[in-house]
């Protein structure tokens, strides 16, 4: 039988899609989450790290065609499964009576809709600058580097390079505190989201047995619940006013 | 003689669906059903009950049910909202009334998938996993005299498994029991049982590769990963079962694909 049909054609097939482009994402979640919390070090560490990652041109696009693609099936996957399951139960119970199902597990459709709608904002404001524009890295002054930013211990960023302002646009971003809320409420439900995922992908690739099913909920409680606060860190602090923002930037933005 | 009992008598409201035919509408009946000793199975006061309006004229509650005492897997049945009542790893025809409260309102309703037809007010046609079951196809063994025992090694722990595999009744309740009418847990324990033996091996991929196909083709739903199925079970089998489908029908999926086939060969297996 044809691979591609025993994995786009068939429901186990479309599960193991949502699992393996799960991983995908979550890798990227965490590996996003550990850059970005470079930003509670000196400005040279972030903003460096942005000029790195922008400096691996093709490499970035690789990355984010990738992505992409992942976040396509991803929502592919889950919504031809969600119609067909609609439709395997025309007529509904009178009475519904769950035992087991977790909160999280019931609650995967509307935490992806929210997550959805979240990562667009996330790209419109911090990527590609179309809310908040005043205070969008492009439009901020540029940062000079004070050290060299160095990854793996290879020189990526020379010192005294001029570089977008990364920092100062998260922390006048966060400033409003309508827009950290919602990014804290958004993580909130992304973690609850994973909560449920990061359990359920073991299942579908069938590494999951009762024998250490309940060590790998702790692992995933514990590991949702560092990724739901390590989120929470950036606009938490920026909030406290516990990172302050360069004045040159604040400068810049002052009418 | 018969000895004393300490039985207590309760009454409740029974609320059924009540659906003439696969085609006529259905809709919610209530029936008083008062006096009922609390030692009576479940089936037993819908049998009380059914006397009562055949008495009066009316058409009594349809209802499926053989054995009566667990292994069958022909009764079905919703009751509040579960599938097969109240209990934990029974089935309907075990369910005693001493599990409800006296002026209890108790909903019945079909098993409701879309791959499960009703036929009528409480029985639906299950034959979807017979289907299944068929598409399974057989396994190659050599017939003929009784073999001698352990002829075949077969490690305990697999052999255990196995048979908790096969423990499976095939009553349904796992698809009742699923928000999605999801047939896995049948469909994975049907494919282990045989999966985890040795004289399952040889048509083990082609087994899992078409029964997953004919799962999907009869309208089932999906599997979330939530596990109401094996909570469901009147043999408590385990959604384990369900991640070793998983794993098969991909390693399936994958060999089949890269595998050779002999150009002369006629049939498949």
């Amino acid at each position: 039988m044809n691979l591609a049909v025993s994995i786009f054609g068939s429901t186990i097939g479309r599960k193991i899609i949502i699992a393996a482009t799960g991983v995908i994402l979550i890798g990227f979640a965490v590996g996003h989450l550990v850059g970005n919390l470079q930003i509670f070090e000196e400005a040279d560490r972030i903003n460096g790290y942005g000029a790195f990652l922008h400096q691996l041109g093709p490499l970035l696009w690789v990355a984010r065609i990738v992505l992409l693609a992942s976040v396509i099936l991803h929502i592919w996957a889950a919504t031809v499964l969600t119609l067909e399951n609609h439709a395997a139960r025309q007529i509904k119970y009178g009475v519904k009576h769950t035992i087991q199902a977790t909160l999280a597990s019931r609650m995967m459709r509307w935490t992806g809709v929210v997550v959805l709608a979240f990562l667009l904002y996330h790209l419109a404001h911090f990527t590609l600058g179309f809310t908040q524009v005043a205070t969008y890295k492009e439009n901020l002054p540029l940062y000079t580097m004070v050290g060299d930013y160095r990854v793996a211990g290879f020189l990526a960023v020379k010192s005294g390079t001029q570089v977008l302002d990364v920092r100062s646009m998260v922390i006048l971003g966060f400033s409003q505190p309508v827009v950290s809320l919602f990014y804290i409420v958004a993580v909130g439900l992304l973690s609850f989201h994973l909560l449920h995922g990061a359990d359920s992908l073991f299942q579908t690739f069938g590494w999951r047995s009762q024998k250490w099913a309940g060590a790998l909920r702790k692992l995933v409680i514990v590991f949702c619940a560092l990724y739901f606060l390590g989120n929470l860190a950036i606009p938490g602090a920026v909030l406290l006013g516990k990172i302050p923002v360069a004045e040159s930037a604040r400068a810049a933005v002052r009418p | 003689m018969v000895a004393e009992t300490n039985s207590n008598m309760i009454s409740i409201t029974l609320r059924v669906w009540r659906q003439a035919g696969p085609d006529a509408p259905g809709k919610f009946v209530d029936y008083p059903a008062a006096n009922l000793s609390t030692h009576m199975s479940f089936l037993e006061m819908l049998d009380v009950v059914n006397d009562g309006l055949t008495l009066k004229g009316e058409e009594p509650i349809a209802f499926a049910h053989d054995c009566r005492e667990g292994i069958c897997g022909t009764c079905s049945c919703t009751i509040n909202g579960k599938a097969h009542g109240p209990g934990h790893g029974v089935a309907t025809c075990q369910i005693y009334m001493r599990a409800f409260r006296d002026g209890e309102v108790i909903v019945v309703e079909p098993f409701r998938a879309r791959a499960f037809p009703l036929v009528k007010d409480l029985v639906v046609d299950r034959s979807a996993f017979d289907q299944i079951i068929q598409a399974g196809g057989f396994i190659s063994v050599r017939t003929g005299a009784a073999p001698d025992a352990n002829s075949i090694p077969v490690p305990k722990t697999d052999a255990d498994l196995a048979m908790d595999a096969a423990a499976c009744i095939g009553c349904g309740a796992c698809v009742a029991a699923c928000k999605n009418a999801s047939a896995m847990l049948f469909v994975a324990a049907k494919v282990s049982q045989l999966g985890l033996l040795p004289q399952g091996q040889p048509e083990r991929d082609s087994r899992v590769l078409a029964m997953v196909n004919t799962m999907d083709a009869l309208g089932f739903g999906s599997c979330t990963n939530q596990y109401e199925c094996s909570a469901a079970c009147p043999k408590t089998i385990s959604h384990d079962f369900i991640a070793r489908l998983n794993r098969d029908y991909l390693a399936a999926s994958v060999r089949s694909a890269f595998k050779p086939v002999s150009s002369a060969a006629g049939g498949s297996g």
